[in-house]
């Protein structure tokens, strides 16, 4: 069994399965909606994961990213009459770019001083959705016209939910494929030590950067399949608040683990409906189950589990 | 391997299981409501989830509407947007609701109004903004006034003041924003000039810089704040600090009486447009409004312990329209209940007297505001 | 030049609130390492919870020992049941732990208080002080008084008792100070008491000026974090230092700039700040361990 688990497509093939198994439970269309919010979430959640799981680097202003694929999808069909499905890869080319010009001072810094970088960068981006009103329509948004693919328009949390699984299947892959190159073994290096890494020859600089524009490119696909799923968009959806949420999903499912990254997203969707019974001790008790699993599980839900499982010590 | 597999899966199914449990139908009319109870318009929603929960109560008490017992199912949505749009079709495709009262914020109401739309079930929003019912969408009413009539009722007041030259500070929040737009978008026509303007974060805790730049624009003869939440009562407090002489204008968005133990004696002279609610106790016994007012502010203050604000009353005014419209209706069939509530005439209510007709999914004029000014820490009624 | 002065007071009045935020964060941080996102929830605690006690009848000095003590006794049991027995795990597992503390009392808050804005009166009366053609609160000046003693406690206590020295060994290297036999989960549990207390303190000073609300700290500790990043995390004076610069930022940018891109500008001088002085403006270089 341990075999198993270690082999580089278990991931991929999980995913797979449940993407496809899940709808055999599904009582109605809402379920179709929560399930397309977990795949798309954790398509934005394993881009991050590359950059903090494997490259040890924090972002506190990911959501930034979700924002400008989010609006790209928005203003580019309203304003400028470019079809969306081209706007959703203007949008991760945008995000490419903006990474690459902000990281290249940004990924300098370390730690808490990378963390505080990063998030005056979130920051920086939702008050410029939230200012810049006659493009964004301000704090109430704008509505996103629907994406239409050859004639037929996407609409229906059905349609999203394939479109979410089959977009996260390539983002798994792609992640895994990146994982267990020649880049990825110098990624976990850095995150081992930066110093280390330097001495044994890693362009350290250069990976993280690399590392950055690929997650914000996640990131940015993510925004805009979040924006044409619901045919609205707001600028909290690039808030700090939202930031921090991605990064509570890479920790809660595990730094490091590609289906840790699912498992993360899908808790935090889902534990908001299931909460709901609970009323005003709504959040007291999402706090407490945050709390408990980083306690419990410190290592995150899936490298924990999978550690219990295979008899491995924590 | 598979155990993994098992592990998962019974947790997702577990979940599942608990997001549907108790959920089961039952011979009642449902009403669903998603609000911002919490997050940066938990100022609007608290108020709203109190009022609902407060009335639906009263109104089974008294044996439902129809004879079947009202089921209010509130989800918050912690005023984000996509949220509120998940909410609204688990309201839909779980709970099978028949009409919904809510939507605190015009995002999450833009949001959610597709949904709404798409399943034909009447929607009444508790949002501000304009652009919720125009252009007019059939399954879509509001209650509140809009932002553009608060804006008309302040100019107007400045005119017969003769004043023509103002300042702006507004909040960067989703109220202050929309209605600052509202304002500059009616201001030419209104024969107002707005000579200076000014903005301020939703969590901004000292504005005097701004301020300071308004009192030294020459020619300003008055300062009008489109803004809610804490703001007012600090833009309220820096203007007297700075010794700002000219009238200042707060808005609808000071919706409650806190706002005068917040700004202190600093609120004196301040003048806003506001609904009939906020002076229930002041009101001639001759207006239409003022049992209707009067019952509600009293039945808040018992309930809750806290002054009423106008945020509920609007949550209020949603509620009551829908009930009566299904007692008309004689039934809670969706495409019934819409046809009575577009048929609402001179429904009394918290914020004015309300008359809806297929152009018109609101149904308020100007009258449902009135000017008021703060005079020794309390209202008084202008006119 | 009475404009100037007016900016220069709002912003000393704000940055005064982010330094004594930011200060709470620096005594968790030189024990544990850890960024306590909670601190701006101990803020909160401070203010509603004097409040409250004002509102049934307690006398406001009272009402605010016992806020204190209530921030302090909420700190204590967050470090015994959430950080103690996570003991061992990764600084950024245990931050997570510290935004479910946030989450939670955030939730615990609006249940207990309620969902309103609340104030408390001003010390010295809200007539202001006018100098030079600007005004500036006489609770301004309190807030920056209480910043000042609480920062000369925090040297005096940090560098010049034995007891400071443990929390500072404690943060330099837990084994060493193990060996050296301190009791470094003590160490831990009392920086977070002290915070506790620091920020319930800052939550009643800043309260008459800012307001407060059952959230009120999440912006807080965004603001207080970035402060104390700014003046050199671990630095109480840097904590003070980035807070003022901070607040002073912001009002300069709103008063000459634009009051809409203030926070932008703020942020695009932090970061401008980085990259001169990348451990921030009092901060030391640190050797990374391999």
């Amino acid at each position: 069994m341990p075999r198993l688990i270690d082999s580089r497509y278990t991931p991929l093939i999980a995913v797979a399965l449940i993407a496809l198994l899940l709808p055999l439970i599904f009582p109605s269309p809402y379920y179709y909606r929560i399930g397309a919010l977990v795949f798309i979430f954790a398509l934005a959640v394993i881009g991050l994961n590359l950059l903090m799981g494997f490259a040890g680097q924090v972002s506190l202003g990911h959501a930034g990213f979700l924002g400008i694929g989010a609006y790209a999808v928005a203003v580019g069909p309203t304003h400028l009459g470019l079809p969306s499905w081209f706007c959703i890869f203007a949008g991760a080319g945008a995000s490419a770019l903006v990474a690459y010009a902000v990281g290249q001072p940004i990924l300098r810094l370390k730690g808490h001083y990378l963390a505080v970088a990063t998030l005056g960068f979130g920051i920086v981006i939702s008050i410029v959705l939230t200012n810049e009103a006659g493009w964004t329509g301000g704090p109430d948004g704008m509505s996103v016209q629907r994406l239409v693919l050859f004639g037929w328009p996407m609409h229906g949390s059905k349609i999203w939910y394939w479109i979410g699984a089959g977009t996260l299947l390539v983002g798994v892959a792609l992640a895994l494929n990146l994982i267990d190159s020649p880049s990825g073994r110098a990624l976990q290096a850095i995150h081992d030590s930066e110093v280390a890494a330097q001495v044994l020859g890693v362009r350290v600089a250069r990976k993280k950067l690399s590392v950055f524009v690929i997650s914000a490119v996640y990131a940015s696909v993510a925004g805009s399949y979040l924006a044409l799923l619901n045919g609205h968009v707001t600028p909290d959806l690039a808030g700090f608040m939202r930031s921090i949420e991605l990064v509570a999903m890479v920790v809660l499912g595990g730094m490091g683990s590609v289906f840790g990254s699912l498992v993360g997203a899908a808790v935090l969707v889902v534990l908001p409906q299931a909460l709901t019974s609970f009323h005003d001790y709504e959040h007291m008790m999402l706090g407490l189950i945050v709390m408990g699993f980083m306690i419990l599980l410190r290592r995150g839900i899936v490298p924990a589990l999978g550690a219990a499982l295979t008899g491995r010590a924590l | 391997m598979r155990r993994i597999h098992q592990l998962v899966a019974a947790a997702g199914i577990g979940l599942l299981a608990l997001t549907g449990a108790g959920q089961e139908a039952t011979a009642q009319v449902k009403v669903g409501a998603v609000l911002s109870v919490t997050g940066p318009a938990s100022f609007l929603g608290d108020p709203e989830k109190k009022t609902l929960e407060m009335y639906v109560d009263a109104i089974n008490a008294k044996g439902g509407v129809n004879g079947q017992k009202v089921q209010l199912v509130i989800y918050d949505d912690g005023g984000d947007a996509n949220a509120a749009r998940t909410f609204a079709t688990r309201l839909v495709e779980e709970d099978k609701v028949v009409a919904m009262v809510g939507g605190t914020t015009t995002g999450a109401t833009l949001a959610m109004i597709p949904v709404f739309e798409e399943a034909q079930i009447p929607f009444i929003s508790l949002a501000g903004a304009i652009q919720i019912i125009q252009p007019v969408r059939k399954w879509v009413f509001k209650t509140p006034h809009t932002d553009k009539m608060a804006c008309e009722k302040i100019f107007a007041d400045l005119k017969a003041r003769k004043m023509t030259t103002i300042a702006m500070i507004s909040g960067t929040d989703a109220f202050g924003k929309s209605m600052r737009d509202q304002c500059v978008g009616v201001a030419p026509s209104s024969g107002i000039t707005i000579a200076h303007e000014e903005t301020y974060g939703p969590r901004d805790s000292d504005m005097t810089p701004q301020l300071t730049n308004i009192r030294n624009k020459a020619g300003v003869q008055a300062v009008v704040n489109p803004g809610f939440g804490q703001g007012p009562a600090i833009v309220t407090r820096n203007y007297r600090q700075l010794g700002i002489t000219v009238p200042l204008y707060q808005s609808h968005g000071v919706a409650s009486k806190q706002f005068i133990d917040l700004a202190g004696p600093a609120a004196e002279g301040v003048r806003l447009p506001a609904a009939a609610l906020l002076v229930a106790d002041k009101l001639p016994d001759s207006d239409r409004q003022k049992k209707v007012v009067v019952d509600y502010s009293r039945i808040y203050r018992e309930k809750t312990g806290q002054q009423v604000s106008t945020f509920g009353g609007h949550a209020y005014d949603g509620l009551m329209i829908l009930v009566e419209a299904m007692q008309r209706a004689k039934s809670a069939d969706k495409v019934k209940v819409r046809d009575e509530i577009e048929k609402t005439k001179g429904y009394v209510g918290t914020g004015g007297i309300v008359t809806m007709s297929p152009t018109d999914h609101m149904g308020l004029d100007l009258s449902a505001f009135r000017m008021l000014e703060i005079k020794k820490g309390d209202w008084t009624l202008l006119n | 030049m009475a404009e100037f002065l007016q900016f220069l007071f709002s912003g000393l009045t704000v940055g005064a609130v982010y330094a004594l935020v930011a200060l709470g964060f620096t005594l968790i941080y030189n024990a544990s390492g850890i960024i306590n996102f909670a601190q701006g929830e101990f803020v909160m605690l401070g203010g509603m919870t004097t409040v409250f006690l004002a509102l049934v009848g307690v006398p406001l000095p009272l009402a605010a020992v016992v806020a204190v003590l209530a921030a302090v006794a909420v700190g204590l049991l967050l470090h015994r049941f959430a950080i103690e027995p996570a003991r061992g795990a990764d600084t950024v597992s245990l931050i997570m732990i510290t935004i479910g503390a946030s989450i939670f009392l955030r939730g615990a808050a609006q249940v207990v208080f309620d969902k309103r804005f609340h104030s408390l009166p001003h010390l010295f009366g809200t007539d202001p002080l006018r100098i030079g053609g600007a005004a500036i609160l006489p609770q301004s000046l309190v807030v920056l008084a209480g910043a000042t003693v609480i920062v000369v406690l925090l040297w005096i206590f940090i560098d010049r008792t034995l007891f400071g020295k443990a929390v500072i060994a404690t943060a330099a290297n837990r084994l060493a100070a193990r060996l050296v036999g301190i009791n470094t989960g003590h160490m831990i549990g009392f920086s977070f008491a002290i915070s506790a207390a620091i920020g319930a303190l800052a939550g009643i000073l800043v309260t008459p000026i800012t307001l407060t609300s059952y959230d009120v700290g999440t912006l807080l500790a965004l603001k207080g974090f970035a402060a104390a990043m700014l003046g050199g995390m671990g630095y109480a004076l840097g904590a003070v230092v980035g807070g003022l610069l901070l607040g002073l930022l912001e009002a300069f940018s709103a008063g000459y700039l634009s009051s809409k891109y203030k926070d932008v500008v703020a942020f695009l001088v932090i970061l401008a700040v980085f990259f001169v002085m990348p451990q921030g403006l009092l901060g030391r270089a640190k050797v990374e361990r391999v």
